[in-house]
Protein backbone atom coordinates (compact mmCIF):
# COMPACT_ATOMS: atom_id res chain seq x y z
CA UNK A 1 0.00 0.00 0.00
CA UNK A 2 2.47 2.65 0.97
CA UNK A 3 4.98 1.65 -2.08
CA UNK A 4 1.89 2.30 -4.05
CA UNK A 5 1.44 5.81 -2.80
CA UNK A 6 4.92 6.22 -3.15
CA UNK A 7 4.82 5.47 -6.78
CA UNK A 8 1.44 7.30 -7.68
CA UNK A 9 3.06 10.49 -5.64
CA UNK A 10 6.45 10.57 -7.58
CA UNK A 11 4.54 9.92 -10.89
CA UNK A 12 1.94 12.97 -10.31
CA UNK A 13 4.62 15.19 -9.46
CA UNK A 14 7.10 14.44 -12.43
CA UNK A 15 3.97 14.98 -14.33
CA UNK A 16 3.08 18.25 -12.96
CA UNK A 17 6.47 19.10 -13.61
CA UNK A 18 6.22 18.13 -17.44
CA UNK A 19 3.01 19.83 -18.11
CA UNK A 20 4.71 23.11 -16.83
CA UNK A 21 7.51 22.96 -18.81
CA UNK A 22 5.23 21.79 -21.59
CA UNK A 23 3.13 25.03 -20.68
CA UNK A 24 6.40 27.00 -20.34
CA UNK A 25 7.18 25.84 -24.04
CA UNK A 26 3.77 26.86 -25.23
CA UNK A 27 4.38 30.23 -24.39
CA UNK A 28 5.58 32.11 -27.08
CA UNK A 29 7.73 34.81 -24.98
CA UNK A 30 9.81 31.62 -23.60
CA UNK A 31 10.18 29.85 -26.50
CA UNK A 32 11.02 32.11 -28.58
CA UNK A 33 14.20 32.95 -26.94
CA UNK A 34 15.00 28.84 -26.22
CA UNK A 35 14.88 28.43 -29.91
CA UNK A 36 17.28 31.25 -30.47
CA UNK A 37 19.69 30.90 -27.87
CA UNK A 38 21.97 28.24 -29.37
CA UNK A 39 22.07 30.08 -32.72
CA UNK A 40 23.27 33.53 -30.78
CA UNK A 41 25.26 31.51 -28.10
CA UNK A 42 27.50 30.14 -31.20
CA UNK A 43 27.36 33.75 -33.14
CA UNK A 44 28.73 35.54 -29.62
CA UNK A 45 31.29 33.41 -29.10
CA UNK A 46 32.66 32.69 -32.37
CA UNK A 47 31.36 35.97 -34.61
CA UNK A 48 31.15 38.94 -32.10
CA UNK A 49 34.04 37.80 -29.78
CA UNK A 50 36.79 36.98 -32.77
CA UNK A 51 35.39 40.52 -33.70
CA UNK A 52 35.98 42.44 -31.13
CA UNK A 53 39.31 40.48 -30.68
CA UNK A 54 40.42 41.92 -34.21
CA UNK A 55 39.73 45.78 -33.04
CA UNK A 56 41.95 44.47 -30.16
CA UNK A 57 44.74 43.19 -32.17
CA UNK A 58 44.81 46.21 -35.09
CA UNK A 59 45.74 48.62 -31.70
CA UNK A 60 47.86 46.16 -30.48
CA UNK A 61 52.01 44.98 -31.23
CA UNK A 62 49.96 41.26 -31.11
CA UNK A 63 52.93 39.05 -32.60
CA UNK A 64 52.30 34.94 -32.70
CA UNK A 65 53.16 33.84 -29.47
CA UNK A 66 53.91 36.47 -27.80
CA UNK A 67 52.35 38.72 -25.12
CA UNK A 68 50.72 42.12 -26.66
CA UNK A 69 50.78 45.10 -25.74
CA UNK A 70 48.61 48.49 -26.79
CA UNK A 71 50.48 50.84 -29.19
CA UNK A 72 47.35 52.61 -30.60
CA UNK A 73 47.17 53.51 -34.15
CA UNK A 74 50.71 52.82 -34.99
CA UNK A 75 49.32 50.04 -36.81
CA UNK A 76 47.18 51.63 -39.20
CA UNK A 77 49.85 54.48 -39.61
CA UNK A 78 52.00 51.70 -40.41
CA UNK A 79 50.28 50.52 -43.23
CA UNK A 80 49.83 53.80 -44.85
CA UNK A 81 53.34 53.87 -45.36
CA UNK A 82 53.80 50.41 -46.77
CA UNK A 83 53.98 50.26 -50.35
CA UNK A 84 52.64 47.13 -50.42
CA UNK A 85 49.57 48.01 -48.56
CA UNK A 86 48.73 51.12 -50.29
CA UNK A 87 49.05 48.89 -53.51
CA UNK A 88 46.28 46.04 -52.14
CA UNK A 89 43.99 49.27 -51.13
CA UNK A 90 44.42 50.26 -54.86
CA UNK A 91 43.92 46.65 -56.11
CA UNK A 92 40.63 46.29 -53.85
CA UNK A 93 38.97 48.68 -55.85
CA UNK A 94 40.21 48.10 -59.03
CA UNK A 95 39.42 44.53 -58.74
CA UNK A 96 36.18 44.80 -57.13
CA UNK A 97 35.28 47.83 -59.54
CA UNK A 98 36.04 45.72 -62.89
CA UNK A 99 35.11 42.64 -61.27
CA UNK A 100 31.27 43.85 -60.52
CA UNK A 101 30.76 46.15 -63.68
CA UNK A 102 31.23 43.89 -65.80
CA UNK A 103 29.34 41.01 -64.03
CA UNK A 104 26.36 43.27 -63.79
CA UNK A 105 26.47 43.71 -67.41
CA UNK A 106 27.38 40.47 -68.95
CA UNK A 107 24.61 38.98 -66.31
CA UNK A 108 21.63 41.26 -67.74
CA UNK A 109 22.52 40.08 -70.98
CA UNK A 110 23.13 36.18 -70.15
CA UNK A 111 20.30 36.37 -68.06
CA UNK A 112 18.02 37.87 -71.53
CA UNK A 113 18.94 35.52 -72.99
CA UNK A 114 18.05 32.74 -70.67
CA UNK A 115 14.55 34.16 -70.56
CA UNK A 116 13.94 33.64 -74.14
CA UNK A 117 12.43 30.25 -75.41
CA UNK A 118 15.29 28.34 -75.47
CA UNK A 119 15.87 24.23 -76.31
CA UNK A 120 17.22 22.50 -73.13
CA UNK A 121 16.65 24.92 -71.05
CA UNK A 122 17.59 23.03 -68.24
CA UNK A 123 20.28 22.09 -69.40
CA UNK A 124 21.37 25.29 -70.27
CA UNK A 125 20.71 26.97 -66.90
CA UNK A 126 22.28 23.73 -65.52
CA UNK A 127 25.88 25.03 -67.35
CA UNK A 128 25.63 28.62 -66.45
CA UNK A 129 25.56 27.93 -63.02
CA UNK A 130 28.11 25.49 -62.71
CA UNK A 131 31.35 27.32 -62.19
CA UNK A 132 29.31 28.98 -58.92
CA UNK A 133 29.01 25.37 -57.11
CA UNK A 134 32.45 23.50 -57.86
CA UNK A 135 34.85 24.79 -55.12
CA UNK A 136 36.85 27.94 -56.08
CA UNK A 137 40.06 27.20 -54.59
CA UNK A 138 39.88 24.03 -57.49
CA UNK A 139 38.57 25.27 -60.19
CA UNK A 140 41.12 28.52 -59.76
CA UNK A 141 43.73 25.88 -60.10
CA UNK A 142 42.14 24.42 -63.56
CA UNK A 143 42.16 28.55 -64.58
CA UNK A 144 46.00 29.11 -62.69
CA UNK A 145 47.04 25.73 -65.46
CA UNK A 146 45.05 27.52 -68.35
CA UNK A 147 47.14 30.78 -67.53
CA UNK A 148 50.51 28.82 -67.47
CA UNK A 149 53.37 30.33 -68.51
CA UNK A 150 54.85 27.64 -71.14
CA UNK A 151 51.51 25.90 -71.82
CA UNK A 152 48.81 28.30 -71.86
CA UNK A 153 45.92 26.93 -73.50
CA UNK A 154 44.38 30.42 -73.61
CA UNK A 155 48.06 31.71 -75.26
CA UNK A 156 47.51 28.49 -77.58
CA UNK A 157 43.82 29.87 -78.74
CA UNK A 158 45.38 33.24 -79.30
CA UNK A 159 47.91 32.84 -81.45
CA UNK A 160 46.36 30.03 -83.45
CA UNK A 161 43.73 32.72 -84.23
CA UNK A 162 46.08 34.92 -84.61
CA UNK A 163 44.83 37.23 -82.16
CA UNK A 164 47.96 37.48 -80.56
CA UNK A 165 51.50 38.22 -80.91
CA UNK A 166 53.76 35.01 -80.12
CA UNK A 167 54.70 33.96 -77.36
CA UNK A 168 51.57 35.87 -75.79
CA UNK A 169 51.68 37.69 -72.53
CA UNK A 170 52.57 35.99 -69.53
CA UNK A 171 49.57 36.00 -67.60
CA UNK A 172 50.30 35.61 -64.09
CA UNK A 173 54.30 37.23 -64.26
CA UNK A 174 53.44 40.55 -65.64
CA UNK A 175 51.36 43.50 -63.25
CA UNK A 176 48.15 44.63 -65.64
CA UNK A 177 47.84 40.60 -66.99
CA UNK A 178 48.27 39.57 -63.69
CA UNK A 179 45.29 41.33 -62.57
CA UNK A 180 43.11 40.98 -65.51
CA UNK A 181 43.24 37.30 -65.17
CA UNK A 182 42.05 37.34 -61.45
CA UNK A 183 39.33 39.76 -62.93
CA UNK A 184 38.22 37.51 -65.53
CA UNK A 185 38.35 34.30 -63.10
CA UNK A 186 36.26 36.12 -60.44
CA UNK A 187 33.75 37.15 -63.50
CA UNK A 188 33.45 33.70 -64.45
CA UNK A 189 33.15 32.75 -60.38
CA UNK A 190 30.65 35.11 -59.62
CA UNK A 191 28.57 35.71 -62.93
CA UNK A 192 25.95 32.50 -61.97
CA UNK A 193 24.82 34.51 -59.36
CA UNK A 194 23.95 37.73 -61.25
CA UNK A 195 22.67 35.65 -63.96
CA UNK A 196 20.19 33.42 -62.27
CA UNK A 197 19.03 36.39 -59.64
CA UNK A 198 18.52 39.00 -62.51
CA UNK A 199 16.49 36.05 -64.49
CA UNK A 200 14.33 35.33 -61.55
CA UNK A 201 13.59 39.57 -61.60
CA UNK A 202 12.70 39.29 -65.32
CA UNK A 203 10.51 35.98 -65.08
CA UNK A 204 8.13 38.63 -61.91
CA UNK A 205 8.00 41.32 -64.54
CA UNK A 206 4.26 40.76 -65.83
CA UNK A 207 4.09 40.51 -69.71
CA UNK A 208 1.34 42.74 -69.89
CA UNK A 209 3.85 45.79 -69.56
CA UNK A 210 6.04 44.44 -72.91
CA UNK A 211 2.09 44.11 -74.53
CA UNK A 212 1.31 47.94 -73.71
CA UNK A 213 4.77 49.12 -74.49
CA UNK A 214 4.83 46.73 -77.81
CA UNK A 215 1.30 48.94 -78.42
CA UNK A 216 2.58 52.20 -78.26
CA UNK A 217 5.13 51.33 -80.72
CA UNK A 218 8.17 51.00 -78.28
CA UNK A 219 10.88 48.73 -80.23
CA UNK A 220 12.79 46.22 -78.09
CA UNK A 221 15.71 48.84 -76.98
CA UNK A 222 13.06 50.97 -75.63
CA UNK A 223 11.20 47.97 -74.09
CA UNK A 224 14.48 47.17 -72.03
CA UNK A 225 15.48 50.75 -71.14
CA UNK A 226 11.74 51.70 -70.11
CA UNK A 227 10.07 48.67 -68.85
CA UNK A 228 12.65 45.83 -67.99
CA UNK A 229 15.81 47.93 -66.70
CA UNK A 230 13.27 49.90 -64.12
CA UNK A 231 11.17 47.33 -62.80
CA UNK A 232 14.86 45.12 -62.30
CA UNK A 233 16.51 47.94 -59.84
CA UNK A 234 15.46 46.28 -56.85
CA UNK A 235 16.96 43.02 -57.54
CA UNK A 236 19.95 44.66 -59.07
CA UNK A 237 20.54 46.75 -56.27
CA UNK A 238 20.55 43.50 -53.93
CA UNK A 239 22.75 41.82 -56.58
CA UNK A 240 25.55 44.50 -56.74
CA UNK A 241 25.27 44.89 -52.79
CA UNK A 242 25.89 41.70 -52.09
CA UNK A 243 28.58 41.14 -54.77
CA UNK A 244 30.59 44.04 -53.61
CA UNK A 245 30.90 42.75 -50.00
CA UNK A 246 31.90 38.95 -51.48
CA UNK A 247 34.44 40.21 -54.17
CA UNK A 248 36.03 42.81 -52.06
CA UNK A 249 36.97 40.40 -49.55
CA UNK A 250 37.80 37.71 -52.22
CA UNK A 251 40.35 35.43 -50.84
CA UNK A 252 40.35 32.24 -53.14
CA UNK A 253 41.16 33.30 -56.49
CA UNK A 254 43.75 35.15 -55.24
CA UNK A 255 46.10 33.14 -53.49
CA UNK A 256 45.53 30.23 -55.88
CA UNK A 257 45.95 32.44 -58.65
CA UNK A 258 48.87 34.83 -57.93
CA UNK A 259 49.11 34.81 -54.19
CA UNK A 260 49.05 38.68 -54.61
CA UNK A 261 52.04 38.81 -56.67
CA UNK A 262 53.59 39.84 -58.94
CA UNK A 263 55.14 42.33 -56.34
CA UNK A 264 52.20 42.93 -54.75
CA UNK A 265 49.82 43.56 -57.84
CA UNK A 266 46.94 41.58 -57.22
CA UNK A 267 47.27 41.59 -53.16
CA UNK A 268 43.70 42.26 -51.78
CA UNK A 269 42.99 43.11 -48.18
CA UNK A 270 42.36 39.04 -47.35
CA UNK A 271 45.60 37.43 -49.07
CA UNK A 272 47.79 40.54 -47.65
CA UNK A 273 46.06 40.00 -44.13
CA UNK A 274 47.09 36.36 -44.49
CA UNK A 275 50.68 36.85 -45.58
CA UNK A 276 50.87 40.14 -42.56
CA UNK A 277 49.23 38.34 -39.93
CA UNK A 278 49.99 34.68 -40.55
CA UNK A 279 53.36 34.09 -42.83
CA UNK A 280 55.15 36.78 -41.37
CA UNK A 281 53.53 36.66 -37.45
CA UNK A 282 52.02 40.22 -36.94
CA UNK A 283 49.16 39.26 -36.11
CA UNK A 284 48.12 43.18 -35.17
CA UNK A 285 49.33 44.52 -38.58
CA UNK A 286 47.11 41.69 -40.22
CA UNK A 287 44.30 42.22 -38.03
CA UNK A 288 44.35 45.73 -39.06
CA UNK A 289 44.39 44.79 -42.83
CA UNK A 290 41.11 42.91 -42.41
CA UNK A 291 39.75 45.30 -40.98
CA UNK A 292 39.71 47.63 -43.73
CA UNK A 293 36.71 45.27 -45.18
CA UNK A 294 34.61 46.44 -42.03
CA UNK A 295 33.42 49.87 -43.78
CA UNK A 296 32.32 48.10 -46.64
CA UNK A 297 30.76 45.39 -45.14
CA UNK A 298 28.96 48.60 -43.15
CA UNK A 299 27.86 50.57 -46.24
CA UNK A 300 26.51 47.18 -47.83
CA UNK A 301 24.32 46.51 -44.73
CA UNK A 302 23.32 50.01 -44.15
CA UNK A 303 22.18 50.27 -48.20
CA UNK A 304 20.53 46.66 -47.89
CA UNK A 305 18.55 47.86 -44.41
CA UNK A 306 17.65 50.91 -45.56
CA UNK A 307 16.86 51.27 -49.34
CA UNK A 308 16.11 47.17 -50.10
CA UNK A 309 14.57 45.86 -47.52
CA UNK A 310 12.39 48.64 -46.82
CA UNK A 311 10.79 47.82 -50.43
CA UNK A 312 10.47 44.38 -49.74
CA UNK A 313 7.88 44.88 -46.82
CA UNK B 1 6.72 27.89 -85.75
CA UNK B 2 6.67 30.84 -88.25
CA UNK B 3 10.21 30.95 -90.41
CA UNK B 4 10.75 34.46 -88.51
CA UNK B 5 10.43 33.26 -85.09
CA UNK B 6 12.77 29.82 -85.51
CA UNK B 7 15.62 32.12 -87.07
CA UNK B 8 15.40 34.48 -84.15
CA UNK B 9 15.08 31.76 -82.02
CA UNK B 10 18.11 29.86 -83.69
CA UNK B 11 20.32 32.96 -83.35
CA UNK B 12 19.46 33.27 -79.44
CA UNK B 13 21.12 30.41 -79.20
CA UNK B 14 24.31 31.22 -81.19
CA UNK B 15 24.79 33.99 -79.02
CA UNK B 16 24.53 31.65 -75.87
CA UNK B 17 27.63 29.76 -77.23
CA UNK B 18 30.32 32.14 -76.31
CA UNK B 19 29.09 32.26 -72.83
CA UNK B 20 28.72 28.42 -72.34
CA UNK B 21 32.34 27.98 -73.73
CA UNK B 22 33.50 30.24 -71.12
CA UNK B 23 31.55 28.76 -68.15
CA UNK B 24 32.22 25.05 -69.17
CA UNK B 25 35.88 25.04 -70.95
CA UNK B 26 37.67 25.20 -67.77
CA UNK B 27 36.44 21.81 -66.92
CA UNK B 28 36.55 20.60 -70.12
CA UNK B 29 40.30 21.48 -70.23
CA UNK B 30 40.80 20.28 -66.61
CA UNK B 31 39.22 16.91 -67.11
CA UNK B 32 41.38 17.06 -70.49
CA UNK B 33 44.72 17.45 -68.71
CA UNK B 34 43.82 14.55 -66.04
CA UNK B 35 43.62 12.17 -68.76
CA UNK B 36 46.19 13.00 -70.96
CA UNK B 37 49.70 11.36 -70.65
CA UNK B 38 52.57 13.41 -69.33
CA UNK B 39 54.81 13.39 -72.71
CA UNK B 40 51.30 14.62 -74.53
CA UNK B 41 50.89 16.87 -71.93
CA UNK B 42 54.37 18.64 -72.14
CA UNK B 43 54.44 18.38 -75.93
CA UNK B 44 54.14 21.93 -76.80
CA UNK B 45 53.38 21.30 -80.25
CA UNK B 46 50.40 19.66 -79.46
CA UNK B 47 46.89 20.73 -79.79
CA UNK B 48 45.93 21.33 -75.97
CA UNK B 49 42.50 20.94 -76.88
CA UNK B 50 42.28 17.47 -77.40
CA UNK B 51 43.84 14.36 -76.63
CA UNK B 52 45.80 13.10 -79.32
CA UNK B 53 48.12 10.60 -78.30
CA UNK B 54 45.81 8.03 -76.23
CA UNK B 55 44.65 8.80 -72.56
CA UNK B 56 45.72 7.15 -69.05
CA UNK B 57 44.65 6.91 -65.60
CA UNK B 58 47.79 7.13 -64.60
CA UNK B 59 47.49 10.41 -62.86
CA UNK B 60 43.99 9.17 -61.19
CA UNK B 61 46.20 6.46 -59.77
CA UNK B 62 48.91 8.11 -58.46
CA UNK B 63 46.82 10.67 -56.47
CA UNK B 64 44.66 7.72 -55.18
CA UNK B 65 47.96 5.08 -54.22
CA UNK B 66 50.73 7.42 -53.67
CA UNK B 67 49.30 11.01 -52.06
CA UNK B 68 47.17 11.16 -49.06
CA UNK B 69 44.36 12.13 -51.16
CA UNK B 70 41.89 9.49 -49.62
CA UNK B 71 42.60 10.85 -46.36
CA UNK B 72 42.20 14.23 -47.27
CA UNK B 73 38.69 13.64 -48.95
CA UNK B 74 37.37 11.55 -45.65
CA UNK B 75 38.31 14.74 -43.97
CA UNK B 76 36.26 17.01 -46.05
CA UNK B 77 33.03 14.51 -45.62
CA UNK B 78 33.37 14.35 -42.35
CA UNK B 79 33.68 18.12 -41.55
CA UNK B 80 30.81 18.64 -43.65
CA UNK B 81 28.54 16.01 -42.73
CA UNK B 82 29.02 17.27 -39.03
CA UNK B 83 28.92 20.51 -39.79
CA UNK B 84 26.18 20.74 -41.98
CA UNK B 85 23.82 18.86 -39.76
CA UNK B 86 24.37 20.85 -36.42
CA UNK B 87 23.94 24.56 -38.11
CA UNK B 88 20.66 22.96 -39.37
CA UNK B 89 18.89 21.91 -36.22
CA UNK B 90 20.60 25.20 -34.68
CA UNK B 91 19.25 27.15 -37.60
CA UNK B 92 15.92 25.58 -37.77
CA UNK B 93 14.90 26.36 -34.25
CA UNK B 94 16.07 29.84 -34.58
CA UNK B 95 14.40 30.69 -38.22
CA UNK B 96 11.20 29.13 -36.96
CA UNK B 97 11.34 31.56 -33.62
CA UNK B 98 12.43 34.56 -35.69
CA UNK B 99 9.61 34.06 -38.47
CA UNK B 100 6.48 32.84 -36.17
CA UNK B 101 7.00 34.20 -32.92
CA UNK B 102 6.40 36.77 -30.94
CA UNK B 103 8.73 37.23 -28.22
CA UNK B 104 11.46 40.09 -26.43
CA UNK B 105 13.77 42.19 -29.24
CA UNK B 106 12.66 39.63 -32.10
CA UNK B 107 13.04 41.87 -34.44
CA UNK B 108 16.60 43.19 -33.81
CA UNK B 109 17.67 39.25 -33.89
CA UNK B 110 16.50 38.93 -37.56
CA UNK B 111 18.63 41.90 -38.13
CA UNK B 112 21.30 40.65 -36.58
CA UNK B 113 21.47 37.39 -37.97
CA UNK B 114 21.19 38.85 -41.44
CA UNK B 115 24.07 40.91 -40.79
CA UNK B 116 26.35 37.74 -39.85
CA UNK B 117 25.14 36.37 -42.87
CA UNK B 118 27.09 39.02 -44.63
CA UNK B 119 30.29 39.22 -42.42
CA UNK B 120 32.78 37.74 -45.04
CA UNK B 121 34.90 35.02 -43.35
CA UNK B 122 38.03 36.49 -44.71
CA UNK B 123 37.32 39.39 -42.35
CA UNK B 124 37.71 36.98 -38.71
CA UNK B 125 40.05 34.19 -39.90
CA UNK B 126 43.18 36.17 -37.81
CA UNK B 127 41.26 35.86 -34.35
CA UNK B 128 39.46 33.03 -34.28
CA UNK B 129 42.51 31.15 -35.28
CA UNK B 130 43.76 32.65 -32.04
CA UNK B 131 40.20 31.13 -30.54
CA UNK B 132 40.42 27.73 -32.24
CA UNK B 133 44.02 27.61 -30.25
CA UNK B 134 42.53 28.28 -27.41
CA UNK B 135 40.14 25.74 -27.13
CA UNK B 136 42.73 23.42 -27.83
CA UNK B 137 41.99 22.50 -31.41
CA UNK B 138 45.11 24.08 -33.48
CA UNK B 139 45.38 21.90 -36.40
CA UNK B 140 42.46 19.69 -36.06
CA UNK B 141 39.65 18.81 -38.61
CA UNK B 142 37.44 19.32 -35.18
CA UNK B 143 37.91 23.36 -35.98
CA UNK B 144 36.51 23.43 -38.68
CA UNK B 145 33.28 21.17 -36.97
CA UNK B 146 33.42 24.37 -34.63
CA UNK B 147 33.66 27.20 -36.82
CA UNK B 148 31.69 26.42 -40.16
CA UNK B 149 28.23 27.23 -38.45
CA UNK B 150 29.47 30.78 -38.10
CA UNK B 151 28.78 31.43 -41.28
CA UNK B 152 26.07 27.75 -41.95
CA UNK B 153 23.79 28.86 -39.41
CA UNK B 154 23.09 32.83 -40.59
CA UNK B 155 22.91 31.39 -44.23
CA UNK B 156 20.35 28.76 -43.53
CA UNK B 157 18.40 30.49 -40.72
CA UNK B 158 17.95 33.31 -43.07
CA UNK B 159 16.99 30.83 -45.83
CA UNK B 160 14.44 29.18 -43.45
CA UNK B 161 12.90 32.24 -42.19
CA UNK B 162 11.84 32.83 -45.59
CA UNK B 163 10.41 28.98 -46.00
CA UNK B 164 8.08 29.18 -42.64
CA UNK B 165 6.85 32.96 -43.42
CA UNK B 166 5.48 31.11 -47.02
CA UNK B 167 3.74 28.04 -44.39
CA UNK B 168 0.34 29.85 -43.84
CA UNK B 169 -0.34 30.24 -39.96
CA UNK B 170 -3.97 29.11 -39.70
CA UNK B 171 -2.40 25.41 -40.32
CA UNK B 172 -0.37 25.58 -37.50
CA UNK B 173 -3.06 27.52 -35.22
CA UNK B 174 -5.94 24.41 -36.46
CA UNK B 175 -3.35 22.10 -34.87
CA UNK B 176 -2.89 23.88 -31.89
CA UNK B 177 -6.60 24.75 -31.53
CA UNK B 178 -7.27 20.65 -31.36
CA UNK B 179 -4.60 20.22 -28.60
CA UNK B 180 -1.41 20.18 -29.85
CA UNK B 181 1.46 21.56 -28.15
CA UNK B 182 3.73 24.28 -30.17
CA UNK B 183 6.42 22.24 -30.58
CA UNK B 184 4.03 19.54 -31.71
CA UNK B 185 2.35 22.08 -34.52
CA UNK B 186 6.43 22.65 -35.62
CA UNK B 187 7.27 18.56 -36.26
CA UNK B 188 4.29 16.99 -37.07
CA UNK B 189 2.76 20.23 -39.37
CA UNK B 190 5.16 23.11 -39.92
CA UNK B 191 8.25 21.09 -40.74
CA UNK B 192 6.85 18.62 -43.17
CA UNK B 193 5.45 21.82 -45.27
CA UNK B 194 8.58 23.17 -45.13
CA UNK B 195 10.15 20.08 -46.49
CA UNK B 196 11.59 21.26 -50.03
CA UNK B 197 13.49 24.78 -47.58
CA UNK B 198 15.12 22.17 -45.02
CA UNK B 199 16.11 20.27 -48.20
CA UNK B 200 17.68 23.51 -49.94
CA UNK B 201 19.07 24.54 -46.84
CA UNK B 202 21.30 21.27 -46.39
CA UNK B 203 22.44 21.24 -50.29
CA UNK B 204 23.39 24.94 -49.68
CA UNK B 205 25.30 23.78 -46.30
CA UNK B 206 26.81 21.20 -47.69
CA UNK B 207 28.12 23.04 -50.81
CA UNK B 208 29.39 25.59 -48.57
CA UNK B 209 31.22 23.61 -46.05
CA UNK B 210 32.69 21.90 -48.94
CA UNK B 211 33.99 24.63 -51.26
CA UNK B 212 35.26 26.37 -47.58
CA UNK B 213 39.15 27.42 -48.30
CA UNK B 214 40.24 30.18 -45.88
CA UNK B 215 39.34 28.79 -42.73
CA UNK B 216 41.20 25.27 -44.07
CA UNK B 217 43.80 26.78 -44.59
CA UNK B 218 44.13 28.62 -41.76
CA UNK B 219 43.43 26.36 -39.14
CA UNK B 220 44.62 23.16 -40.17
CA UNK B 221 48.13 22.08 -41.61
CA UNK B 222 48.92 18.46 -40.92
CA UNK B 223 48.37 16.06 -43.84
CA UNK B 224 45.90 14.22 -42.02
CA UNK B 225 43.94 16.84 -41.15
CA UNK B 226 43.39 18.85 -44.02
CA UNK B 227 40.28 18.68 -46.34
CA UNK B 228 40.09 18.39 -49.90
CA UNK B 229 40.96 21.74 -51.39
CA UNK B 230 43.39 22.18 -49.19
CA UNK B 231 45.51 18.82 -49.50
CA UNK B 232 45.57 19.15 -53.46
CA UNK B 233 46.34 23.34 -53.35
CA UNK B 234 48.89 22.92 -50.94
CA UNK B 235 50.24 19.42 -50.95
CA UNK B 236 50.25 18.42 -54.68
CA UNK B 237 52.48 21.54 -55.84
CA UNK B 238 55.91 20.80 -54.15
CA UNK B 239 58.75 23.46 -55.47
CA UNK B 240 59.05 24.06 -58.94
CA UNK B 241 57.81 21.35 -60.75
CA UNK B 242 53.91 21.05 -60.86
CA UNK B 243 52.21 17.65 -61.32
CA UNK B 244 49.61 18.95 -63.67
CA UNK B 245 48.40 16.04 -64.19
CA UNK B 246 47.51 14.72 -60.56
CA UNK B 247 46.89 18.68 -59.65
CA UNK B 248 43.87 18.45 -62.17
CA UNK B 249 42.82 14.91 -61.14
CA UNK B 250 42.75 15.91 -57.63
CA UNK B 251 40.63 18.88 -58.24
CA UNK B 252 38.44 16.95 -60.55
CA UNK B 253 38.03 14.46 -57.94
CA UNK B 254 37.64 16.53 -54.91
CA UNK B 255 34.41 18.38 -56.67
CA UNK B 256 32.53 15.18 -57.75
CA UNK B 257 30.66 15.28 -54.16
CA UNK B 258 29.25 19.04 -56.00
CA UNK B 259 28.69 17.66 -59.10
CA UNK B 260 26.37 14.66 -58.05
CA UNK B 261 24.41 16.58 -55.38
CA UNK B 262 24.20 19.29 -58.31
CA UNK B 263 23.19 17.14 -60.86
CA UNK B 264 20.07 15.71 -58.65
CA UNK B 265 18.88 18.99 -56.69
CA UNK B 266 19.41 21.72 -59.81
CA UNK B 267 16.42 23.15 -59.07
CA UNK B 268 16.93 23.41 -55.39
CA UNK B 269 19.94 25.36 -55.98
CA UNK B 270 18.75 27.87 -58.44
CA UNK B 271 15.73 28.57 -55.95
CA UNK B 272 18.31 29.03 -52.79
CA UNK B 273 20.55 31.10 -54.94
CA UNK B 274 17.51 33.63 -55.52
CA UNK B 275 15.71 32.99 -52.48
CA UNK B 276 19.10 33.84 -50.10
CA UNK B 277 19.48 36.57 -51.79
CA UNK B 278 16.24 38.31 -52.19
CA UNK B 279 13.91 36.96 -49.68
Amino acid sequence: MAIGSVGVATASRSSSLRTRVGELLDREQWLGPIFVSPALVLLLLLVAYPFCMALYFSVSNAFIGRPSHFIGIRNFINLWQSDAFRQTFQNAFVFCGAAVGAKLVLGISLALLLDQQLWFKRLIRGAVLLPWVIPTALSTLGWWWMFNSLYSVVNWTGLTLGLMDPPGPNWLGQKYYAMTAVVVVNIWRGLPFFVITILAGLVAIPRELYEAAEADGAGSFARFWHVTLPLLKPVLAIVVLFSTIFTFSDFNIVFVLTHGGPINSTHLFATLARQVGLETGRIGEGAAISLYLFPVLMLVVWAQLRFVRKQAY
Amino acid sequence: MTRRKLTRRIAMHLLLVPFLVFALFPFYHMVLTSLKQNKELYDRNAVPLLISQGPTLEHYTKLLWETAFLTWTKNSLLVTMIATSVSLVIATVAAYALARLQFFAVGSLGTGIFVTYLVPTSLLFLPLAQVVNWLGLGDSKLALVVTYPTFLVPFCTWLLMGYFRTVPKEVEECAMVDGATRIQALWRIVLPIAVPGLVCAALFAFTLSWNEFIYALTFTSSSDQITASVGVTSELIRGDIYYWGSLMAGAVLASVPIVVLYVFFLDYYVSGLTAGAIK
